[in-house]
């Protein structure tokens, strides 16, 4: 099994405070590997730090033996690392289809395209990806009017349109129904078999990190102070004196 | 479909009605006025109103041919381009015979350049740049008022006389200003080669900072200084002239600051002492004159401006030419304006061929403080034939023409 | 030595005028992100009244005092009949709609003082005790002057008092900070908004009260001095008080000292400044940037749909019409419609940047004045054949989209819309005052098409075409991968940096194809009219622009194109009607329109004929 992702002693501090203090781990191939912690835990900066938002003020993070530290966001993407949001992000004023096909033209380098009509192109990879996610009976549908869930899945199907080799998902399943949220992670996990895709997810929803993580790495303080299978995290005393102390909900 | 096909057939009947409708009502004669009735109203509606009272009394003669006249007015909001698109739906729609009027030099050059390219008659009432009848005039193109040229050489002379040597010049940065200013250094150093100007300021129109134009004049320590500035940028450079001492132990010209439109808005601040050309009506005697001021007031209950007297003017100058034309044919008109004669309440006026201008006068005197208000005292009525350059002077700077 | 003090001294006199009003449209900008394009005529409004008021009491020099701080009230009130009849309804709409209001808001103020007090110039009269000037150093200064300098100062320090010392004013500065965060704090957010509305214009009406000594009423003072005052809030940091008192400083002394130097280009002085400002510091000299623009409200538009069979054979039976036209109509039909065709294209390639590429410019009149100028420039200096002019023309255009837009995109909302406004004014004071090469006011004449295209049916023809055409290509711009691209980084500006788009860039290419379209708009309309003037870059010019894409729905394709038509026959038809009231006319429906019909022509007949699930 191949490595994926290297994040590599990663420090980013604001004004004294140490956000991310340090912390190394790894992302393998066809792995889905959840980011637990309380808030304020350093979750959403090192998620910026690995997509490129935000530059580390040391470490490294590479993509297949690939420093990814200074680059933009775009060109990271280019790279092959796909993003969800926590509040998902679509274009409002287009189709579902057309959401998706946005993901393929600006990964086949037709962003300044003029001659073609957008109506003609990508069509049928499109229409494939929104098969995978099964949103193709909503495919000519409004993104504006569509339910939540589903946009959750438009999303997916956006963010699988580079080929991407690592997903990054923040908080995939916020704002879902408890039953909503099975049914997505369980198509995250299939996909990522399929493709051989790695996903790096942050959650606060413990089912679902439980559920589906191979691996589970947790922060507090900006600190990484566990690492593991979910069985070995969830039986960490450290890890369980954290969530009980915070007073969130640690139910094994 | 079929709705559309009625729908395009319901605005074509309509385009087609509004297109033929009301181009000539029978018995008239239409006559387009163009003026910037909304940007400089107090200049312009007295215009109006002279014009007014002109067609009101030709027409209560009889009309011209046999016909009444009919003024149709538009406001060009002080718009060179809107004046020109006025002036082609005055033509297009109204169907008028010819246009007249307006007051700022830009918009009357506007209009010349339309009428030269368009070959219709426009008669420039009251817009002042030389260039309106040399450099860029044109066949069809006339105008009524006296000239910057005129008026800055009846100026000039006046101050030939004096000692002042050292001469300012503050003027709106805007064809008339470039002109006024233009014409009156040309005069002035033909008569006095002694004379120096020692500095020019150029406010952009109606955006005057006074004080500090004020101080920049004193700063060049003139003898003299030559006013173009009208309308609100007169009265703040009045204000802060008189308060900074600019106007103490100087000579001051005004062009046109003696004229009601631009002395009576300053009331008690008005200057004193400057030479300026003006209308003093209320002291002119001949009695021509008296009847006109009589019949305004008693029309219009208010006592007539400049562009009253020149708007009765125009209009007589219109009359006058369809009569001898004959005809409302452009061409027609065009060759018996060139050399038309007609009296008018300021006397005899002759639009010259050689140039298109006409020889109406103006009055030069100084302002004086009355009761409050400011006067023209010890003025003269100066004949504008006077006030021209020679005829092969007038040729070199009217080329082509 | 002498000289040079009292040309400060005079600086800084007009400096104090300047601030005051400027100072009152920072504070409400600061509040309530409205930029009041009114104040001027608040300012005007302060004129009128204080010189009625002491006319007719003639007071001694405290009632003189006393004369302009009730007029100030009085303009106070006036502020908040505007704020809670008209504002209170927009502050959720976009800013767009704000600023259209404001405008619309002018033309009415502008009627209604020409109504009450006439259309004679007003010269103020001297202030009872003032009324003379003091000597220092051989040169006098009158003692007005003086009462201004101190004033400026005065009224900063009784604002910073307010602002620092009272929880009012602790509430204003948090809401320049954050305005929602007011809201969070269950402050009564509409008595907020009032009073701070009620001191900017208390502001504005005692800078126009407090220079009648120095100057008096006229009814152009609005329009003259709002530029000014944007200038100093944009210099000086939009909701900084002292910085509007800095730039006011600044732009006084600059006015008193660049007409020793460049006695005709004080304009393009002041506008180069606020242009170096803004390149340096975005934000102003004290102003702070703002970290995430304001979320839009709205809801998005539907997705684009080819146009269905009707509305196809409506558009072929109009231009079929329109073909046949010149066979039975006026010369001046012909005129009008192609004025029509001429702003539908400017309409439309200004709907291309703000619709698609959710950027409001208030400057498009920029682009289309530089094709609009390259061509007469062109055909008057080199005798350019019309032909090469107008393929240069939307050269022009770009170049100066490409320089201007490259700075605007890095910005958004109402800070694009000013900094394309600025860059706008900065093209026309240029324009304005480079006599020597531009002929300013005078404008560039004859400049007539070529001989084939001299007959109004010739050229009637060509704009029809030339217009079809470049609207084609318009419209299916956004048909293709650039014009969804574009759409996208509109939409969400998040997902598209997330796939990989570069949102400015693409803004920024948007922005020079809508330019280039914009200055062929400009091109076709001076040969049209056979010469060229400052208006067509001036702000009127964009807000008819954003007046057209209003009127016939900015969410909608064809939208710009019926409101172009419709707003050019409407003003056309107010204003060759002797009617002396048109401008509150149209400035009344500019209100309507913002308030009650917001979704324009368009949108509106849209909306009545499509399943409410596609609505926007």
């Amino acid at each position: 099994m191949s490595t994926v992702l290297i994040a590599n002693g990663l420090k980013k501090s604001f004004g004294g405070v140490k956000a991310v203090d340090d912390v190394s781990f790894e992302v393998e191939a066809g792995h889905l590997l959840a980011m637990i912690g309380p808030n304020g835990a350093g979750k959403t900066t090192c998620f910026n730090l690995l997509n490129g938002q935000l530059k580390p003020d040391e470490g490294s993070v590479t993509l297949e033996g690939q420093q990814l530290v200074g680059l933009t966001p775009r060109q990271i993407w280019r790279l092959g690392v796909g993003r969800t949001f926590q509040i998902t992000a679509t274009f409002g004023s287009m189709t579902v289809l057309e959401n998706v096909q946005m993901a393929l033209l600006s990964h086949n380098q037709k962003n300044m395209a003029i001659r073609a009509v957008v109506s003609n192109l990508y069509v049928d990879e499109a229409m494939a990806l929104l098969e995978r996610v099964g949103m193709v009976e909503q495919s000519g549908r409004a993104c504006s009017i569509l339910a939540y869930g589903d946009l959750k899945r438009v999303e997916l199907a956006v963010a699988l349109g580079n080929e991407p080799r690592l997903l990054l998902m923040d908080e995939p399943t916020a704002g879902m129904a408890p039953r909503e949220r099975i049914e997505l992670m369980e198509l995250t996990a299939e996909i990522v078999r399929e493709r051989n895709i790695s996903v790096l997810f942050t959650e606060h929803d413990m089912d679902v990190v439980f559920g589906h993580a191979d691996e589970v790495i947790v922060l507090n303080r900006g600190q990484l102070i566990a690492k593991g299978a979910p069985d070995d995290v969830r039986n960490d005393a450290q890890v369980q004196e954290i969530y009980l102390g915070s007073g969130s909900t640690f139910a094994a | 479909m079929r709705k559309i096909i009625s729908l395009a057939a319901g605005i074509s009947t309509a385009v087609a009605m509004t297109a033929t409708g009301s181009v000539f009502a029978a018995g008239t004669i239409k006559i387009g006025d163009i003026n910037s009735y909304t940007r400089l109203p107090g200049h312009t509606v007295p215009y109006k109103k002279g014009a007014q009272l002109a067609i009101e009394e030709i027409n209560a003669k009889g009309g011209v041919l046999g016909k009444k006249l009919e003024l149709i007015s538009r406001d060009d909001n002080g718009k060179p381009g809107d004046a020109v698109k006025k002036a082609e739906e005055l033509f297009t729609r109204e169907g008028v015979a010819l246009i007249s009027g307006s007051l700022f030099s830009h918009i009357g050059l506007a209009l010349t350049a339309y009428a030269g390219q368009k070959k219709k008659l426009y008669l420039a009432a009251e817009p002042l740049s030389d260039a309106l009848v040399w450099a860029k005039g044109n066949r069809y193109t006339f105008r009524l008022r006296p000239s910057t040229y005129m008026q800055a050489a009846m100026l000039a002379e006046e101050v030939a006389k004096l000692p002042a040597k050292r001469w300012a010049t503050i003027a709106p940065n805007y064809a008339y200003g470039k002109d006024a200013v233009k014409a009156f250094k040309e005069v002035l150093k033909a008569k006095r080669p002694d004379v120096t100007f020692v500095t020019e300021q150029w406010p952009a129109l109606f955006k005057i900072d006074a004080g500090a134009e004020v101080q920049a004049l004193l700063r060049a320590k003139p003898d003299g200084v030559y006013n173009v500035t009208f309308g609100p940028d007169l009265a703040k450079f009045v204000r802060e002239g008189k308060l900074r001492g600019l106007f103490k132990g100087r000579t001051i010209l005004g062009l046109l600051t003696g004229e009601p439109e631009y002395l009576d808005p300053l009331k008690g601040e008005a200057p004193e002492g400057w030479i300026v050309t003006g209308y003093p009506w209320y002291a002119i005697t001949d009695p021509a004159h008296k009847a006109f001021v009589a019949a305004y007031q008693k029309k219009w209950n208010d006592y007539p401006r400049i562009g009253s007297i020149v708007g009765y003017n125009a209009m007589l100058s219109v009359a006058a030419v369809i009569k001898k034309a004959g005809s409302t044919d452009t061409e027609k008109m065009v060759n018996a304006m060139e050399g038309l004669n007609l009296d008018t309440p300021s006397g005899k006026v002759h639009f010259r061929k050689i140039d298109h201008q006409s020889t109406m006068g103006a009055w030069v005197g100084k302002t004086k403080l009355k009761d409050g208000k400011g006067m023209m005292v010890d003025w003269k009525f100066l004949d504008g034939k006077n006030y021209l350059p020679s005829d092969a002077e007038v040729m070199k700077r009217r080329p082509g023409k | 030595m002498g000289f040079y003090f009292i040309q400060f001294l005079t600086g800084l006199a007009s400096a104090s005028s300047l601030f005051l009003i400027a100072a009152g449209m920072s504070i409400i900008f600061g509040v309530t992100r409205i930029l009041n394009f009114a104040h001027g005529s608040l300012y005007m409004l302060g004129a009128y009244i204080s010189y009625w008021l002491v006319t007719t009491l003639t007071p001694g020099p405290l009632g003189f005092w006393l004369a302009v701080l009730a007029a100030a009230t009085v303009v106070g009130l006036v502020g908040i009949v505007i704020e809670t009849g008209l504002l209170r309804r927009i502050y959720q709409a976009p800013e767009l709609f704000q600023l259209i209001a404001t405008f619309g808001v002018i033309l009415i103020i502008s009627d209604i003082t020409r109504f009450i007090w006439g259309e004679t110039d007003l010269v103020g009269p001297r202030a009872p005790g003032l009324d003379g000037a003091i000597e220092i150093f051989g040169h006098s200064l009158p003692e007005y002057d003086i009462a201004m300098i101190v004033l400026g100062p005065l009224v900063l320090g009784i604002i910073w008092l307010i602002f620092h010392r009272t929880r009012w004013g602790t509430l204003v500065r948090a809401a320049t900070q954050d305005r929602e965060m007011v809201g969070a704090l269950g402050v009564n957010q509409a008595f907020l908004f009032t009073s701070v509305f009620f001191l900017g214009a208390f502001l504005a009406g005692l800078g126009g009260a407090a220079q009648i000594p120095k100057g008096g009423a006229d009814l152009l003072m609005d329009l003259n001095v709002i530029a000014e005052a944007f200038v100093i809030v944009v210099i000086g940091g939009m909701g900084s008080i002292l910085g509007a008192f800095l730039a006011a400083v600044i732009i006084g002394e600059l006015n008193a000292f660049g007409i020793l130097v460049f006695p005709q280009m004080t304009l393009v002085l002041m506008f180069a400044v606020m242009a170096i400002v803004l390149l340096v510091r975005p934000w102003g000299l004290l102003g702070r940037p703002e970290a995430v623009s304001r979320a839009p409200g709205e809801a998005p538009e539907p997705p684009l749909q080819r146009a269905d069979k009707a509305v196809r054979c409506l558009f072929t039976a109009t231009i079929l019409l329109l073909l046949l036209v010149p066979l039975f109509s006026s010369d001046f039909i012909l005129v009008i419609l192609i004025d029509i065709f001429i702003f539908v294209l400017f309409a439309v390639s200004l709907h291309f940047i703000m619709g698609p590429g959710g950027l409001v410019s208030f400057g498009h009149a920029a682009y289309y004045g530089l094709g609009a100028y390259g061509t007469a420039l062109l055909v008057h200096y080199l005798g350019t054949p019309m032909e090469f002019a107008l393929i240069a023309a939307p050269i022009i255009a770009a170049i100066g989209a490409l320089v201007f837009g490259w700075f605007s995109v890095r910005l958004s909302g109402v800070y694009f819309a000013m900094l394309t406004l600025a860059f706008a004014q900065i093209t026309w004071s240029v324009v304005f005052q480079w006599n020597d090469f531009t002929y300013g006011d005078d404008g560039i004449l004859n400049i007539w098409p070529s001989a084939w295209l001299s007959s109004k049916t010739a050229y009637y023809y060509f704009a029809l075409i030339l217009s079809l055409v470049c609207v084609y290509i318009l419209r299916r711009t956004l048909f293709t991968p650039f014009g969804y691209i574009t759409r996208a980084g509109r939409d969400s500006p998040l997902r598209a940096d997330a796939i990989g788009i570069n949102v400015q860039r693409q803004q920024w290419l948007a922005f020079i194809f809508a330019g280039a379209f914009a200055g062929l708009a400009g091109s076709i309309y001076v040969f049209s009219k056979g010469s060229v003037f400052p208006d067509q870059v001036a702000i009127p010019q964009s807000i008819d622009g954003l007046m057209m894409v209003l009127l016939g729905g900015v969410k909608t394709l064809t939208g710009p194109i019926v409101g172009a038509a419709a707003f050019t026959a409407l003003t056309d038809w107010l204003s060759s009607n002797e009617v002396w009231f048109w401008r509150s006319i149209l400035g009344a429906i500019i209100l309507a329109l913002v308030i009650l019909f917001p979704q324009g022509i368009v949108g509106f007949v849209r909306d009545k004929f499509r399943p409410p699930e596609e609505r926007g």
